[in-house]
């Protein structure tokens, strides 16, 4: 089995083939996880840049992990640290390191469309940790492998992402993703929250939690970033926990086998009560092992590993 | 001389106008100012147009040149109201001498050129400075001075001293004059001069880091939008100036429809407005930008087709007076980079003609006399300038127009330094085939 698609750049457009060849082979890096050895040499000889042109410890760590577990060397390069502040462009960045002889890059990246411009620049492949507020495919796919591993299946699935939506490229690709795996997934925040124009993600868009949380089968909370109330996108931490808080009575009306997600780092009292966060319903931690298996299944399919 | 793919530019032009005469035979002329549209031969002499007639001109066969125009027509030199050609401060993008030969080659025998550079031209002096150094160019130029010192949107720009040192308008395009007060000032003090305060309508706050049109595609891309109000706050408070003051005022580059609905109720109420767009803006949309296209990226930005229906209704039906290109040249290091990273701005001079024929002309939506009227015609009333038409006496600038040459946009034949077109690739019907110039040929195509 191979993806049709040769790098990971969003999952808009991803056919469902590929999504179930992700998170099926991602159950079993899944067992290789559990092992004591959890190293397997499927990509060994095969240099990985880490290219995280914008801050990130957990993103960084689990695909330098993911690499590392898959004999791949990891090489980071981070914007702190590197020529950016001398003043060069991507392309040039890219061009030289290619000129290292490496196989892939993972990128991250405040201007969304970074990773298409870079397949444009290199042939190494490219897969996207996250463009500006375009597409974090990852993350969705680690966020279906989590959910399917606890509830069984995707398909007719209920969804309720709730928070900053307009700021955030997770949803973005999980509604994408998600309608594509046949999932009812509702995007729900204050009208601030929420882009003016969204048909194109083709799913529902509201600013009632009542309505969004209604039938779910899953709950994901998205991190609020308390420097916008700086500009004028919501009033007060008070209000936003008050009207889209997620907290043990919103909990107490949802199915008893509802899961509760958040692709962190949480604050803890701002979108998400922490009685709900460390609740037996959360399944947040689960989320950040499976990304490293995700990771691993992505790295290998475009790495050119052989399946089995 | 200065040869492209697509033909020749004579720069640098020596001294005086051509001694012989030139006479054009058997072009259609079309001259909406004297309500021509027609069969005639044309005589140019001394720098003026001598005669325009439906007979052959006597004395033709002795010492004048003479170009047989069979199949083309023959309009009054085209103006281009809204070009930025970055001399002084960035000759790297374009200069004054590349920045008119493109305008030659595509069919312009006059440019006004924005005041956003560096410095800005904001003093008599630096307004000189660029007609001197358009002195030997192809083409006209007629400097636009700054609103606003530094185009800072705090002190007034010395408007009187720059209009005797020739500034044909002033405007800060590229910022809107952000305080009202300021713009209101701005508006009542340039009534003492015959001049149009052109109006750059953004509202910088609504469209804070944005890079695309706010709308659909911009939501799917992950790019911040700049929302078409941000354009129509600005329009409607520059209009609400111009009436209670009784300026003159001219809207540069309009993108939306809700300004082409502004500006056209706020003429039928007799407001003194006038209104440009630009041939991307007719053409294209934001579902252009495809995969973060950068030569896609200009500000305003490409809208819906809803507002590019309207630009075009607008244009129709005389609401929108002009048609100017906006060229904005850019060095590829400000493109080739990230959507975010890429500088806002499209060259349009060499494309312009070619794509109005196409889109408008061609299909109907627009008639070559008005395709005239607002690309030659408009642009010099609203400037105050002496061309416009062919009539007797008329400075014998001539744009000579091959109405169906196929040909396809390649930016490697640009006479302008810059490459950032919208259009490369695009498939036009139509294009300058002589530019004349005070009665001598700047330009000719092959």
């Amino acid at each position: 089995m191979k993806l049709q698609a040769r790098h990971l750049l969003g999952l808009e457009g991803m056919s469902g083939g590929d999504i179930n060849l992700i998170l099926d082979t991602a159950d079993s890096f899944y067992g290789v996880l559990q092992r004591d050895v959890k190293v397997v040499p499927t990509l060994r000889g095969k240099t990985i840049v880490n290219l995280f042109y914008e801050n990130s410890t957990r993103t960084r760590i689990s695909f330098e992990l993911a690499e590392k577990r898959l004999s791949a060397s990891p090489l980071n390069f981070s914007a702190s640290t590197s020529s950016i502040h001398k003043g060069e462009g991507l392309r040039d960045t890219i061009r030289n390191i290619e000129a290292m002889k490496i196989d892939m890059v993972v990128v991250r990246h405040s201007c969304a469309g970074a990773p298409y411009f870079l397949t444009q620049c290199t042939d190494a492949v490219i897969i996207n940790a996250g463009d500006g507020l375009h597409e974090h495919p990852t993350q969705a796919l680690l966020d279906m492998m989590t959910i399917r591993q606890k509830l069984g299946r995707l398909e007719g699935l209920k969804v309720a992402i709730i928070g900053d939506i307009f700021h955030s490229r997770v949803a973005r690709s999980n509604a994408w993703g998600m309608k594509t795996m046949g999932m009812d997934v509702i995007l729900c925040g204050p009208p601030t929250f929420l882009p003016q124009h969204h048909d194109c993600l083709g799913v529902p868009v509201t600013d009632n939690i009542d309505e969004a949380l209604e039938g779910a089968d899953v709950v994901m909370l998205l991190r609020v970033q308390l420097e916008r109330q700086s500009s004028a996108v919501f009033p007060s931490v008070h209000e936003y926990r008050d009207r889209y808080g997620f907290d043990i009575d919103r909990l107490s009306k949802l199915k008893k086998d509802v899961i509760i997600m958040h692709p962190g780092p949480i604050n803890r009292g701002v979108e998400l009560a922490s009685n709900v966060a460390d609740s037996e319903h959360s399944v947040i931690l689960d989320q950040v092992t499976n990304g490293v298996a995700v990771r691993m299944a992505v790295l290998y399919l475009l790495g050119g590993g052989e399946n089995g | 001389m200065v040869k492209r793919n697509f033909g020749t530019v004579t720069y640098p032009l020596s001294g005086g106008s051509q001694s012989k005469p030139l006479v054009i035979t058997n072009a259609r002329v079309i001259d909406p100012a004297q309500g021509i549209d027609g069969k005639y031969n044309i005589v140019l002499d001394g720098g003026i147009v001598k005669s325009i007639t439906e007979e052959t001109p006597p004395g033709c066969n002795g010492g004048a040149d003479i170009i047989d125009a069979s199949g083309l027509w023959a309009v009054p030199g085209l103006v281009d109201m809204h070009v930025h050609l970055r001399e002084p401060g960035r000759e790297d993008k374009e200069t004054i001498a590349t920045g008119t030969c493109a305008a030659a080659a595509g069919g312009f025998t006059a440019v006004a050129c924005m005041p956003n550079t560096n410095p800005v031209l904001d003093e008599e002096a630096k307004i000189r400075y660029v007609i001197q150094r358009g002195e030997d160019c192809p083409c006209r130029i007629y400097p636009v001075g700054a609103i606003t010192k530094a185009l800072e949107g705090e002190e007034l720009a010395p408007v009187g001293e720059m209009v005797k040192a020739g500034a044909a308008a002033v405007s800060d395009d590229g910022k809107t004059v952000a305080k009202s007060n300021v713009m209101r000032n701005a508006l009542n003090y340039s009534k003492s001069f015959d001049i149009p305060v052109i109006c750059h309508c953004e509202d910088a706050a609504l469209c804070a880091k944005g890079h695309m049109n706010e709308g659909l595609v911009s939501t799917k891309l992950g790019v911040r939008g700049i929302p078409v109000i941000s354009e129509d706050i600005i329009v409607s408070r520059d209009i609400l100036l111009a009436e209670y003051t009784g300026a003159r005022i001219h809207i540069a580059h309009v993108s939306t429809a809700g300004s082409v609905r502004l500006i056209r109720e706020a003429k039928s109420r007799g407001v003194k407005v006038t209104a440009e767009t630009c041939p991307h803006y007719f053409t294209l949309t934001d579902e252009d930008v495809g995969m973060y296209d950068t030569n896609k990226k200009m500000n305003p930005p490409l809208r819906t087709a809803v507002d590019r229906d309207a630009v075009i209704a607008g244009l129709a039906d005389g609401t929108i007076d002009v048609i100017a290109s906006d060229h904005a040249p850019h060095v590829s290091e400000e493109k080739d980079v990230e959507f975010d990273t890429a500088a806002f701005g499209v060259v349009g001079l060499e494309t312009s003609l070619g794509v109005v024929l196409t889109v408008l002309v061609s299909r109907g939506l627009l008639t070559p006399s008005q395709m005239v009227e607002r690309m030659s015609a408009a642009p010099n009333r609203i400037l105050g300038l002496p061309g416009g038409s062919l009539k007797t006496g008329s400075p014998a600038d001539v744009t000579i127009i091959d109405p169906s040459v196929k040909w396809t946009v390649d930016p490697a034949a640009f006479f302008s330094k810059s490459r950032n077109s919208p259009f490369i690739g695009m498939g036009l019907e139509g294009a300058a085939a002589v530019t004349i110039l005070g009665g001598r040929v700047v330009y000719r195509r092959g």
